[in-house]
């Protein structure tokens, strides 16, 4: 059962990490569609599985967050990503499946998944 | 939306937007009843008179972007297929308060859906916010309340990925102690 205590055992354990100093507002971002279209499109899993993929590779330079309608709803759940120094790309139709390699080929190795993209859909 | 979990992970969103620092979920089940009582409270702006006679017509919105705002309709559309209401009370500067009944028998109502899931997205992507989160099942019940977590975190960020795990598996837990065991 998790207890209060278990959730102390975390503070000293992420307090005792170099990992707190980080700064990672130089580093990817990752923004994740959250508004009534993308949620019931399935935005929850897209965003929860990004959290875990990058908790999962210790991915300490990458920011995951939210953002509204971004506009196309019916390509819905959408995420965009954007590396240091190079394009925002969009992603499209996204499931949990698509953000493991996408955290995989792009995330980490730097290669685009060209057929998730926005401009493979269209 | 597929179900109740996802519902209010929609609408405490416009909680946020009305610059809500508390939002509260309460959801509270009465099998014996056949009720499903979801209450979602907050201290954000509240709206007036003319917004209030307007938010469950889909084609009115305070957004600029575009000309529709589905969250409310289609929640009371959710309740209202079960057989269930929506009422909305809110007050200007005093917050808005949604209280929403689901019919648990009835063959169209929505599975309540992963609530760890929907608190544990809201409390990463809104770390500024607090939230209470109450179940009540057949009068026992799981409250988890965010100022008491941060309290025990003190300067460690509640959107640390382990802490976020933690609140997804207390939640998890907690309900399934709830239903009675896993």
């Amino acid at each position: 059962m998790k207890s209060l205590k278990e959730l102390e055992e975390i503070k000293q354990r992420t307090l005792d990490s170099v990992n707190l100093r980080k700064d990672r507002s130089g580093g990817t971002r990752v923004v994740v569609g959250m508004a009534t279209c993308g949620i019931a499109a399935g935005a929850r899993p897209v965003l929860l599985a990004f959290l875990e993929e990058v908790k999962k590779r210790n991915l300490g330079d990458v920011t995951v967050s939210q953002t509204g309608c971004i506009g196309v709803c019916r390509l819905e759940p959408m995420v965009e990503i954007t590396c240091p120094g190079e394009e925002k790309v969009t992603y499209v139709s996204m499931t949990a499946d698509k953000v493991r390699r996408i955290v995989a080929e792009h995330l980490v190795n730097g290669q685009v998944v060209t057929e998730y993209t926005i401009g493979a859909a269209e | 939306m597929e179900d109740i979990s996802l519902h209010i992970l929609d609408l405490v969103q416009n909680s946020i937007a009305a610059g809500a620092t508390l939002v509260e979920v309460f959801i509270r089940e009465l099998p014996n009843e056949d009720h499903i009582w979801v209450q979602i409270r907050d201290n954000g702006r509240g709206m007036c008179e003319h917004q209030l006679s307007q938010v469950s017509n889909p084609f009115y919105t305070t957004r600029t972007t575009r000309k529709v705002g589905l969250g409310i309709p289609l929640f009371r559309a959710s309740a209202e297929a079960s057989g269930g209401s929506l009422q909305i009370q809110s007050h200007r500067g005093k917050g808005t308060t949604l209280l929403a009944l689901f019919h648990s028998n009835h063959i169209d109502c929505l599975p309540i859906g992963k609530l760890e899931d929907t608190m544990a997205a809201l409390i990463f992507m809104n770390p500024e916010v607090n939230f209470v989160y109450r179940h009540e099942i057949s009068g026992r019940q799981f409250q988890m309340d965010t100022r008491e977590i941060r309290e025990i975190l003190s300067e460690v960020n509640i959107t640390d990925p382990d802490v976020i795990d933690w609140i997804k598996d207390y939640i998890k837990e907690g309900l399934e102690e709830l239903n009675g065991g896993a």
